[in-house]
């Protein structure tokens, strides 16, 4: 057997930013984006490039938390939090992964998605095993720029694997070209691009066409076969004058999501990807293109496995799941790009302990309890003694994965006085399927959404920042299920 | 069963600082106004005083740590003093050891003092404190009113009870408290409310607004415990003595165990059960005159009364809407303002409230004075409804 996909999963933060509210709120100083439409992707406050990966692989894993067939993990993005520190490694703890298991970061350009595609399924090839790929990105930008109209925020995983192919691997072309359309330079945080005329005609207009080309000769397909052409692009029409150009069909062109999601960065031709999967049929061909330090390609043949794989929510639940947010100072203010008073509460020092995170990390980065073996109890945090009423047992407990599980709320309230970036604050005592309780935030919550028997689910976040060191640490918070039919404006 | 403290010690002296804004005083202020006017009742001297323990909440503001601040404040003669922190329960714990170093015989006289300095933190509020290194990286940011906001939303789905009724019936226990307040010159907050006015406040926590929350204040109070027969033979008469003294601390099964129901405070009861049976009281509704409960928030102040037994489980709602816990109805409650008038000097609250009882059963509560109290029990609790501190007290008329 060769390498091939064997699932896919994806990740859409729940807020989509009105365009126009957006561009009504700049039109004094940019007329230009009046007739803009639609909404982008938008992270809540407590997102970043590692949590919506964790989502993005949870989507794919699905809900069991056996997870040991996944011997490699590579997490490309160009907005890692960490510079220092392997940020795949908070992702693997997240997803209850083996000490075992190989893990990457890798960036640069946002063709290292593709080529964290090639690379993983000549891992698999090489030594077995699954690997995951998982591409995401949360990109700032510039208020008053195109690119905060155009980009998204959000997230794509892919295993590869030998077994259960649901889409083959058939061939893959890389061109290497220090084409520099737009640059960011280290500890820079926000994109400098070069003119599009050039970029498109000059860039994607020359080296695509060749990177495409070699991709279907190695895979042996005819242009006109490609059933789903996906190329990532801001620029109008430029993936369908990349298709006439190398011979695939019109109607190949798939979706970009530029209406509701926006252009994500490096997880994007894998996002568009799971949008294709959920809809392909067995025989078809789907040809990837990313620009960007020169070009990839890849062809993908889908198998009957597909028929019999589907992501936890996947792109359609993600975009049904979207509320509207029209507060365009929300979306700066959680891009830290306004900064709003925050009273005394919140100067409160932040502090990590780095000995005790690392001493606590499969509790606070796994979500996992300890359950009692004898009473069969949960504990959360685990203990060494338990609970249990006039009979504590000690030493009694065994790991037990709460993430995977839900959870109905015992009690809850929304207030107004700690510092919160996203007010009110919510937070209650949850009650878990099969037992445990954790007093936790809620999060993608507007006021209301929460009542005592809300039934919730769990999410990787972001705790804290510590403004002071630099430093960003994650648990889990609760989302209410049901927040996945809400399509209606937002009540934040 | 141990065989408890009842009526092995009494009262000799007390003494309460004004609460509230005290923008003119520093916590050393406040310890002396709380002390001279505790020894003049007393009527000893510091040579006296055998040993000292002191209860403050905050040590990074206001007072500092350990004995000395109160030593050096009060310039006690080099004796013992011990400082005590246990959350909002601290001047209650402060008290206990007092009295149980008094009925072992190690002390004939000793002195319990809390003191909180709030006012000087800049915050409305309790300010923000630290809480270990682990805690914060997975418990939420949470703050006092949310954490007993939720007894409101537990306490009315278990009960069923119409969210509107619910808020009108902790309405009510506010407006009671301001109206007690009121006359009451140490309080903190002198104004009678309407009900209007609490309905319509600005919401803190769900489903919480400003006057179902208790004021923070700066504040100190002081409590001198001796031997019955040395309270006389300094010429004491009718001596306010202790029935009993309990204190209940969550173990983690509320937190951590899917048991609880979260719509009542589980230590509470405990304590509870424990004061009665060391006070020889069979049935508290009709035993005991008048209480000072912790009525950090109106919901507390509610579902504390079913946890001391003097509402029945579910009935607390309407016993509040018909009076039974006002000034003149069958078992009072917070006659010298509570937590919500009189004010919330942390470490200094338990105190606060056995010197309202002492006052009443000493007939000297003035114009707020109920007629012929035998029996009244404090309740001061520490922490949050999942996970606390919870001191139960029951002060009496000697050999009642």
């Amino acid at each position: 057997m060769t390498a091939g996909i064997t699932g896919y999963g994806s990740y859409i933060p729940r807020l989509r930013l009105s365009r126009q509210a957006v561009a009504q709120a700049n039109a004094w100083y940019a007329p230009q984006f009046a007739g803009r439409k639609g909404t982008r992707s938008m992270a809540n406050w407590d997102e970043d490039s590692i949590t919506m990966a964790v989502a993005a692989a949870r989507d794919c894993l699905g809900a069991g938390d056996e997870r040991g067939h996944i011997r490699s993990v590579q997490l490309v993005s160009s907005t890692l939090p960490f510079a220092e520190r392997l940020n795949a490694g908070v992702v693997c703890e997240a997803l209850t992964l083996e000490e075992g298991v190989e893990a990457l970061d890798m960036g640069g350009s946002p063709s290292a998605a593709l080529s964290a595609v090639i690379g993983a399924m000549d891992r698999v090839n090489a030594r077995g095993g699954d690997a995951l790929v998982i591409a995401t990105d949360h990109r700032k930008t510039r208020a008053a720029s195109s690119q905060e109209l155009d980009y998204g925020d959000g997230a794509a995983a892919l295993t590869i694997g030998s077994g259960n192919v649901i889409a083959e691997y058939l061939g893959g072309a890389t061109l290497t070209v220090d084409f520099v359309d737009h640059f960011r330079m280290a500890g820079e945080e926000i994109d400098y691009h070069w003119e599009e005329r050039w970029v498109r005609d000059e860039g994607i207009g020359k080296i695509g066409p060749r990177a495409i080309a070699s991709a279907l000769q190695k895979a042996g397909v005819e242009a006109g076969s490609i059933d789903h052409f996906i190329f990532p692009t801001t620029f109008a029409k430029m993936d369908a004058q990349l298709a006439k150009a190398c011979g695939i069909r019109a109607e190949a062109i798939a979706d970009s999501l530029a209406a509701t999601v926006g252009e994500t960065g490096t997880p994007h031709a894998l996002l568009m990807l799971a949008a294709v999967l959920e809809r392909a049929q067995p025989g078809q061909h789907i040809l990837l293109a990313q620009f960007g330090g020169g070009a990839q390609a890849i062809v993908l043949r889908v198998t009957p496995a597909i028929q019999a794989f589907r992501p936890a929510r996947g792109v359609s639940g993600w975009l049904a799941r979207g509320v509207e947010e029209k507060n365009y100072t929300k979306f700066l203010s959680f891009r830290e790009q306004l900064r709003l008073e925050r009273g005394m509460r919140g100067e409160q020092d932040r502090k990590t302990a780095l000995s005790t995170a690392y001493r606590h990390r499969a509790a606070i980065l796994g979500l996992v309890a300890g359950r009692c073996e004898v009473t069969g109890a949960v504990h959360f945090p685990p203990s060494r003694i338990s609970y249990d009423q006039g009979k504590p047992l000690q030493d009694t407990q065994k790991p037990h994965k709460l993430a995977e599980r839900r959870g109905q709320v015992l009690s809850w309230s929304a207030e107004s006085l700690s510092f919160h970036r996203a007010p009110p604050h919510q937070y209650g005592q949850v009650d878990f399927e099969g037992g445990g309780r954790i007093l936790m935030e809620f999060t993608d919550v507007a006021k209301g959404d929460v009542a005592s028997g809300t039934e919730v689910e769990m999410s990787f976040r972001i705790k804290d920042i510590d403004e002071l060191r630099g430093f960003t640490r994650y648990f889990w918070k609760a989302t209410p299920v049901a927040s996945g039919a809400d399509t209606t404006a937002s009540k934040e | 069963m141990p065989i408890g403290i009842k009526d092995k010690v009494a009262i000799l002296g007390m003494g309460c600082s004004k609460f509230g804004e005290r923008w003119d005083a520093s916590p050393e202020d406040l310890m002396v106004e709380a002390y001279n006017e505790a020894m003049a009742d007393a009527g000893i001297s510091p040579e006296q005083l055998d040993a000292a323990w002191f209860s403050t909440h905050m040590d990074d503001v206001g007072t500092g740590r350990g004995g000395t601040p109160m030593g050096i404040a009060l310039r006690l003669p080099n004796i013992g003093v011990t400082r005590v922190e246990n959350f909002c329960a601290g001047g209650s714990e402060a008290i206990r050891a007092a009295v149980y170093a008094v009925a072992a015989g190690a002390c004939d006289i000793a002195i319990a003092l809390g003191v909180e300095k709030l006012k000087d933190t800049g915050y409305g509020g309790l300010p923000v404190s630290a809480v270990g290194t682990y805690i914060p990286q997975w418990y939420p940011n949470a703050v006092a009113p949310a954490n007993f906001a939720q007894l409101a939303s537990a306490y009315q789905r278990k009960h069923n009870v119409d969210p509107a009724l619910l808020k009108r019936a902790i309405a009510r226990v506010s407006i009671k408290s301001h109206a007690n307040g009121a006359k009451n010159p140490k309080a903190h907050f002198r104004q009678a409310v309407t009900e209007e006015q609490v309905l319509k406040a600005p919401i803190i926590a769900e489903p919480l607004g400003l006057y179902d929350c208790a004021g923070v204040s700066d504040g100190a109070a002081a409590v001198i415990v001796t031997r019955p027969e040395i309270a006389r033979s300094l010429g004491k008469r009718d001596l306010v003595t202790f029935k009993a003294l309990q204190v209940a601390v969550s173990n983690g099964w509320e937190m951590h165990s899917n048991e609880w129901d979260g719509s009542y405070v589980h230590t509470a009861r405990i304590a509870a059960r424990k004061a009665y049976a060391e006070a020889g009281i069979t049935n508290p509704a009709a035993e005991v005159s008048m209480t000072e409960v912790h009525d950090c928030f109106s919901i507390t102040e509610l579902v504390t009364m079913e946890d001391l037994g003097l509402s029945g489980e579910g009935e607390a709602v309407r016993d509040f809407l018909d009076g039974k816990f006002d000034a003149d109805g069958a078992i009072p409650c917070q006659i010298d303002g509570g937590l919500k008038c009189f004010g919330h000097p942390i470490g200094a609250s338990g105190i606060r409230m056995l010197y309202e009882m002492y006052l009443q059963l000493q007939g000297r509560a003035g114009p707020r004075q109920l007629k012929d109290p035998k029996i009244g029990l404090t309740h001061n609790l520490g922490g949050q409804p999942s996970q606390n501190v919870c001191s139960v007290s029951i002060v009496g008329r000697e050999g009642v």
